[in-house]
């Protein structure tokens, strides 16, 4: 962020006015990563499994055990532990799978693209069925359309995502057959493809494979909709209450008075002031479907960072569920300040309350 | 009192004579605003029936939750009138496995609810009422906790403690009572300086004092909807522990558990898998609808 940056959005700020918020926003985001380095270390205390037992077997001689010990760095104080540990972590360095024999910081740069494609899918259904919903609730307060996004988000908030997705499963692909079933792209096409970017929809688009990019589109949209549904019943609320929220300005009043056609007084004008919030909303919704994603992952076979996680965490490969646990802490506590600034950025009186 | 008064007279009176009549007309208050909420209404039978089912399990249960019948001709059965539910693929009949699964539900959300909470509210209030360094640091381990994704926080926990109901009741608890504590120490920083307080302090009451004896109570209805509201995610967080083999073990009947093993005949034999999922939409929509009436009756600002 340049200090002297005359204008954001063509409005006037003062020069450096950002410095101060930027270096708190810093030393905060620093203490939090440290937090998040030291809770996963402690975590990896507590496993009751004896982690040399893991790597050596439990048939093996005194001497192997005792060297892969001092391998581990067990034989060290704790503080110490922890300060290797929190080094290793920085570059990111998350050890091998003990179970893999693999760097872990590879296993997770291979699978992280599935689920950013999955969750980028999902966001985008969340906003554009969300977004409108909520704003038509919003004007029509009380009436169906009202009613429809209540059940909407009570279904969203009570019904078990992995239940929701065997369903879907049951109805869409074994009995009607519309699309693919589990996994991200068919057999047949897998090795036909030149991975580019790891996100399948747009490697396929780019090399011109319609018929694969078919495939990947019809394994992907359930899912996708699956969390796109429950991202969009909380979207859908909060613009609701954003909109209502900005109906009741003043400034809406005096476009009326001033004879402003009503759809643009509320698609418009209101709309555009309910955007502000809604950014949070939306990047706070999009994080969170990384953590919806473990569950959905796993129901559809989905090789991705949740479904990495939940194998590694059946065969008991600690190195591997906490650095996949601490990936996914960065990347919320990342979203969340991609948040707090954009926020900042486009509303003015965030900004001026921060100087 | 001159002549005997109907209760009903009794609890709504303007000049309660007595302390006591004070709280039952002020509850009585709140139950009446809550009853008119008719969802609301239905939440709460939702969570009675879940409670009723809970005592009565062994009584209504019409067969043996974890020994099956004959396994040649009573497995995977579909609904009929001697198995509402079906059988699962251990000829165990699944209305009394959901039936005896509300216990292990109902367990789940209590034991988070009584440790969350007050940890949560102890953590708010402290960091509220004292502020400067001692509010710093809870916030930032607050902030610590919030920073994971909540089932994933779960998930590393009972990796390192091992599967279990009790290990995730302990992992679901660990990742539940930051929202808490950010509410409590909300609600405390618009108490802490009120005069009040200030009459208490200068009486020489102790801050435990203070905090516990009048900043708590204060903070507890909103905290108390906040986690009534709540409960329908720890429902959800538990089944999906479940689900993921990490909560109950079998043959216990949890129902995330029970949705894993009906996942393998889910095409062939739907009921296995759906039975106990509509069991846990059920209840978690009955705290949902019962956590908003009460959050309309007791917290009247938050309505949007």
């Amino acid at each position: 962020m340049t200090p002297n940056q005359p204008t954001i959005g063509g409005r006037l700020c003062a020069p450096f006015a950002w410095a101060i918020p930027v270096t708190k926003l810093c030393g905060t985001l620093a203490i939090t990563f440290f937090g998040l380095l030291l809770l996963t270390f402690l975590i990896g205390r507590v496993v009751p499994v004896d982690p040399v037992l893991a790597v050596v077997g439990d048939r093996a001689s005194q001497s192997t055990y005792d060297a892969a010990f001092i391998e581990l760095g067990l034989d060290k104080p704790v503080y110490e532990q922890f300060w290797i540990y929190l080094q290793k972590a920085v570059v990111g360095d998350f050890g091998t799978s003990m179970l893999t024999k693999k760097d872990i910081a590879e296993d997770i740069k291979r699978v992280f693209p599935a689920t950013l494609e999955l969750a980028t899918v999902a966001i985008l259904i969340g906003t554009i069925f969300g977004l409108p919903v909520g704003v038509l609730a919003a004007v029509k307060q009380g009436k169906l359309i009202d009613q429809i996004v209540r059940v909407i988000g009570l279904i969203g908030y009570s019904a078990p995502i992995f239940w929701l997705g065997l369903l879907g499963l049951l109805f869409f692909y074994a009995k009607l057959g519309w699309i693919a079933g589990p996994g991200r792209i068919d057999i047949a096409y897998e090795y036909s493809i030149t991975q580019i970017t790891g996100l399948l929809l747009l490697d396929t688009a780019l090399q011109g494979q319609w018929d694969a990019f078919g495939n990947v589109f019809s394994h992907i949209i359930l899912p996708a909709s699956l969390l796109g549904y429950y991202s969009m019943a909380y979207i859908s609320r909060m613009t609701r209450s954003f909109m209502l929220n900005e109906l009741a300005q003043e400034y809406i009043t005096t476009a009326r008075v001033k004879g402003v056609a009503e759809w643009r007084v509320i698609w418009i004008h209101a709309l555009r002031n309910a955007a502000v919030p809604l950014v949070t909303v939306i990047a706070l919704s999009y994080a969170s479907l990384l953590e919806g994603s473990v569950l959905t992952e796993t129901v559809f076979a989905w090789p991705g960072l949740g479904q990495y996680l939940t194998n590694s965490l059946q065969n008991a490969d600690m190195n591997a569920v906490l650095g996949g646990t601490l990936v996914i802490g960065a990347i919320f506590v990342g979203l969340n300040l991609v948040s707090d600034l954009l926020y900042a950025v486009l509303d003015p009186r965030v900004r001026s309350r921060n100087d | 009192m001159t002549k005997p008064l109907s209760s009903r007279d009794w609890l709504l009176s303007d000049l309660p004579t007595s302390r006591r009549q004070a709280k039952a007309g002020h509850f009585y208050r709140i139950w009446l605003a809550f009853k008119a909420n008719k969802l609301a209404m239905v939440g709460l039978g939702i969570v009675a029936l879940l409670l009723a089912a809970a005592i009565l399990a062994p009584l209504i249960a019409p067969y043996n939750p974890v020994i099956g019948g004959d396994l040649r001709t009573e497995r995977l059965l579909p609904p009929s009138l001697t198995h509402l539910m079906g059988t699962d693929e251990q000829a165990r009949d699944i209305l009394s496995r959901v039936l005896h699964g509300s216990r292990l539900t109902l367990l789940v959300v209590a034991l988070v609810a009584v440790i969350a909470t007050p940890v949560g509210l102890l953590v708010g209030t402290t960091a509220g009422y004292f502020g400067g360094w001692v509010d710093s640091a809870l916030m930032r381990v607050t902030d610590v906790f919030l920073a994971f994704p909540r089932l994933v926080l779960a998930l590393a926990f009972v990796a390192a403690l091992g599967p279990g109901i009790e290990n995730a009741i302990i992992a679901i608890a660990i990742t539940s009572w930051p929202p808490y504590a950010r509410l409590a120490r909300a609600e405390t920083l618009t108490i802490r300086d009120a005069d009040f307080i200030a009459a208490i302090r200068l009486q020489g009451a102790t801050s435990p004092r203070i905090i516990w004896g009048h900043v708590v109570p204060l903070c507890l209805s909103s905290v108390i909807v906040r986690v009534t509201l709540d409960m329908a995610g720890i429902i959800l967080t538990a089944a999906g522990l479940g689900f993921l083999g990490l909560g109950a073990q079998p043959p216990q009947p949890e129902w995330g558990a029970m949705i894993a093993s009906g996942r393998r005949f889910l095409i062939d034999f739907w009921w296995v898998a759906t039975m106990p999922g509509i069991a846990i939409f059920i209840v978690s929509l009955g705290f949902n609808l019962l956590g908003d009436g009460l959050r309309d009756v007791l917290d009247p600002k938050s309505i949007k």
